[in-house]
């Protein structure tokens, strides 16, 4: 049987999940349950989606192997390149599922939440494409600190407000995504960013991912003869990490999640109910959610999406920390052996990697490159000083 | 068995009369005074919020009145505390989101209520298909658990949620978050008469009710109102002396559109 857990209604992964949101968006959460599953059993549905990944968003991704990074660290490091699809990320997979849905659907306009801005611009991608009127929720502080992706969501006809409330960041984005859809639920669908929230979308945004895991199952059995002995992610609400999981979970390959260590919620979180899900949470001892603190704003999160929390609940997925310095150094790491610049959140997933290869000598490691770093340059130009 | 809080609506609404539930965010400075101020001038039960850092269902006022009252160090156990000690004659009722009670434990949360005085709890974000447990410690406890019915509910939902429903029945007066509108939304009145329809315990429409105009007329189809930002905003304006005269103002409406 396999670990991947396909939740039933009531959207539980073990005993994560759940549906928790206001009465007046109980119908439309079970509306697009059962769109979402009428849509996945439609072959026309699943082909139209293929086209689209395939002729827009450029998949399938490539493989490359790090040479000089693998002899440097005496592992054998290979990275899955989501970075290179269209709009620099992965998020392009999930968004371009949720955008067919919903015309699907007859919703005429999405919102969405977005911290780094990668999922904000992948949303305002797909709706230029299908026509679709597309508001985005970004926290003030994340607005100042990823001011290119900003302007790129405006270029692309999106609507983006910056969130004052709490602590201006992800977290208050995607409450305030949640505030517009309770009051425009007949018109418009929430094109939430990650593996999280209410059920459907952990189910659903896996879903749309799982699309990195099976081509890099198939790619290193061509590139390898077998599967890797390791397979790394970064960790925020964790789609991308479900999406390379997910093509891994059921072969004999170690699972492992970067968390930022500001916003470590399996390390640092008990069980609590955030934004619609039963999940690890960093929360004080009255259940009060606490502010992340992280240098990467898309991993900026106090919470994780309810299928990290059940993976690492039974032992099959470990989520170890990094912390900023780390990740600074790992991210000129990259830049310096390898000629990529990787997204601040994938430098967390590379950190990892660095600190501990020591313990993985002669060792096959797959990294999801979930993103490219251009987003980050400003910032790490303000963190590095000028170079030399 | 009917509870203090439907009993005592239930005296209101058998005497020909509509209810009045004014919120007040609990631990906002000066917030026990507007409580007293809702009991003295006319109000049948009081809703106490206890604030969360994350209140996706509030909109400007209510959100900006528990970051307030969080800065200013308002815990549930705090707020809880002093309820405890208060006699203001009206029930209460405490508005909370779920991780509160979640993160409490079902079973003890529901006997800090009690032990505060406290006749029911609304929780938004516990739908009824998550509800089960929480209900069941409520129930046990003597707890009350109010059930919002929403307008996007099809006719088949609404009977389940209103059987589910102690207290009283909260219609949610239009599609959105709480705070104050410039006329009452036609989803109201539709909304409470389907939910009127399905039950015979107490409905009160909230939710963007937002002056004693709007009030009465929310309340000819339905058995009463609760006024939530409007509240509020008086509270953070002008004390409780505002909130004394408005409470006064809306229940002076109510009773003589009798």
């Amino acid at each position: 049987m396999s670990v991947l857990v396909t939740p039933g209604s009531d959207g539980r992964f073990g005993e994560f999940g759940g549906r928790f949101v206001p009465e007046t968006l109980v119908p439309a959460c079970q509306e697009l349950e059962a769109a979402f599953n009428d849509a996945w059993a439609d072959p026309s549905f699943r082909k139209e989606l293929d086209d689209v990944l395939r002729e827009y968003a450029g998949r399938p991704s490539m493989l490359t192997e790090c040479h000089n990074l693998s002899e440097q660290l005496g592992i054998r490091l290979i990275l899955k390149r989501e970075d290179l699809n269209h709009t620099g990320s992965h998020k392009i997979n999930n968004v371009l599922g949720q955008a067919l849905l919903a015309k699907r659907m007859g919703k005429k306009r999405i919102v969405a939440e977005t911290g780094a801005g990668q999922h904000g611009v992948a949303s305002a991608t797909a709706a230029a494409l299908f026509g679709l009127e597309c508001k985005v929720y970004m926290g003030e502080v994340d607005v100042a600190r990823q001011e290119l992706n900003v302007f790129r969501m405006r270029l692309l006809g999106s609507d983006v407000e910056a969130v004052t409330s709490g602590s201006r960041t992800l977290k208050d984005a995607v409450n305030e995504a949640m505030r517009d859809w309770v009051a425009t639920v007949e018109s418009t669908h929430y094109c939430l960013g990650s593996v999280m929230g209410p059920h459907p979308y952990p189910y659903m945004v896996r879903q749309f991912h799982r699309v990195i895991g099976n081509e890099a199952f198939s790619q290193c059995n061509e590139m390898l003869g077998t599967n890797p002995d390791v397979v790394v992610a970064c960790v925020g609400g964790g789609s991308n990490a479900m999406g390379i999981f997910s093509g891994f979970v059921d072969t004999n390959a170690r699972l492992v999640g970067v968390e930022p260590a500001g916003g470590a919620a399996v390390t640092r979180g008990q069980p609590g109910v955030v934004h619609g899900m039963k999940s690890y949470l960093m929360q004080d001892e009255f259940g009060q959610v606490q502010e992340a603190h992280s240098i990467s704003a898309g991993l900026d999160y106090p919470g994780v999406g309810p299928e990290h929390s059940y993976l690492a609940s039974i032992g099959r997925a470990e989520y170890p920390t990094v912390t900023d310095d780390e990740v600074i150094e790992a991210f000129q790491l990259m830049a310096r052996s390898e000629g990529i610049i990787p997204a601040l959140e994938c430098a967390h997933a590379m950190a990892w990697i660095t600190r501990e290869a020591h313990t993985m000598k002669g060792k096959t490691v797959l990294m999801n490159l979930s993103g490219r770093g251009d987003k980050d340059v400003g910032q790490m130009m303000n963190v590095l000083g000028g170079l030399k | 068995m009917t509870g203090k809080l439907e009993q005592t609506l239930r005296q209101r609404i058998d005497g020909g009369g509509k209810c009045l539930v004014p919120y007040i965010t609990g631990g906002y400075p000066g917030w026990v005074d507007s409580l007293r101020a809702c009991a003295a001038n006319g109000a049948d039960a009081i809703e106490i919020g206890l604030p969360f850092s994350d209140p996706v269902m509030d909109g400007p006022v209510i959100q900006a009145s528990s970051q307030v009252a969080l800065d200013s160090g308002a815990t549930p156990v705090s707020i809880l505390h002093e309820i405890r000690t208060l006699d203001v004659g009206v029930p209460l009722v405490v508005m909370c989101y779920y991780n509160t009670v979640f993160h409490a434990g079902h079973e003890r949360f529901a006997q800090d209520l009690v032990a505060a005085g406290v006749s029911a709890a609304i929780i938004p974000d516990l739908p009824l298909e998550e509800s089960g447990d929480w209900c069941a410690a409520a129930d046990k406890a003597g707890v009350e658990t109010v059930m919002l019915a929403a307008p996007t509910a099809p006719d088949e939902r609404l009977p389940r949620v209103t059987e589910r429903a102690r207290g009283f029945v909260y219609s949610v007066g239009l599609l959105g978050v709480t705070g104050e509108r410039s006329s009452l939304s036609s989803t109201a009145t539709a909304l409470a008469a389907r939910v009127k329809k399905v039950t015979t315990k107490p409905v009160l429409v909230g939710v963007g009710v937002s002056n004693a105009e709007q009030a009465v007329e929310a309340s000819k189809v339905s058995d009463g109102v609760i006024m939530g930002a409007a509240v509020v905003r008086r509270m953070m304006e002008g004390g409780s002396e505002a909130v004394a005269s408005f409470i006064k103002e809306v229940r002076t409406a109510l009773d003589s559109s009798k």
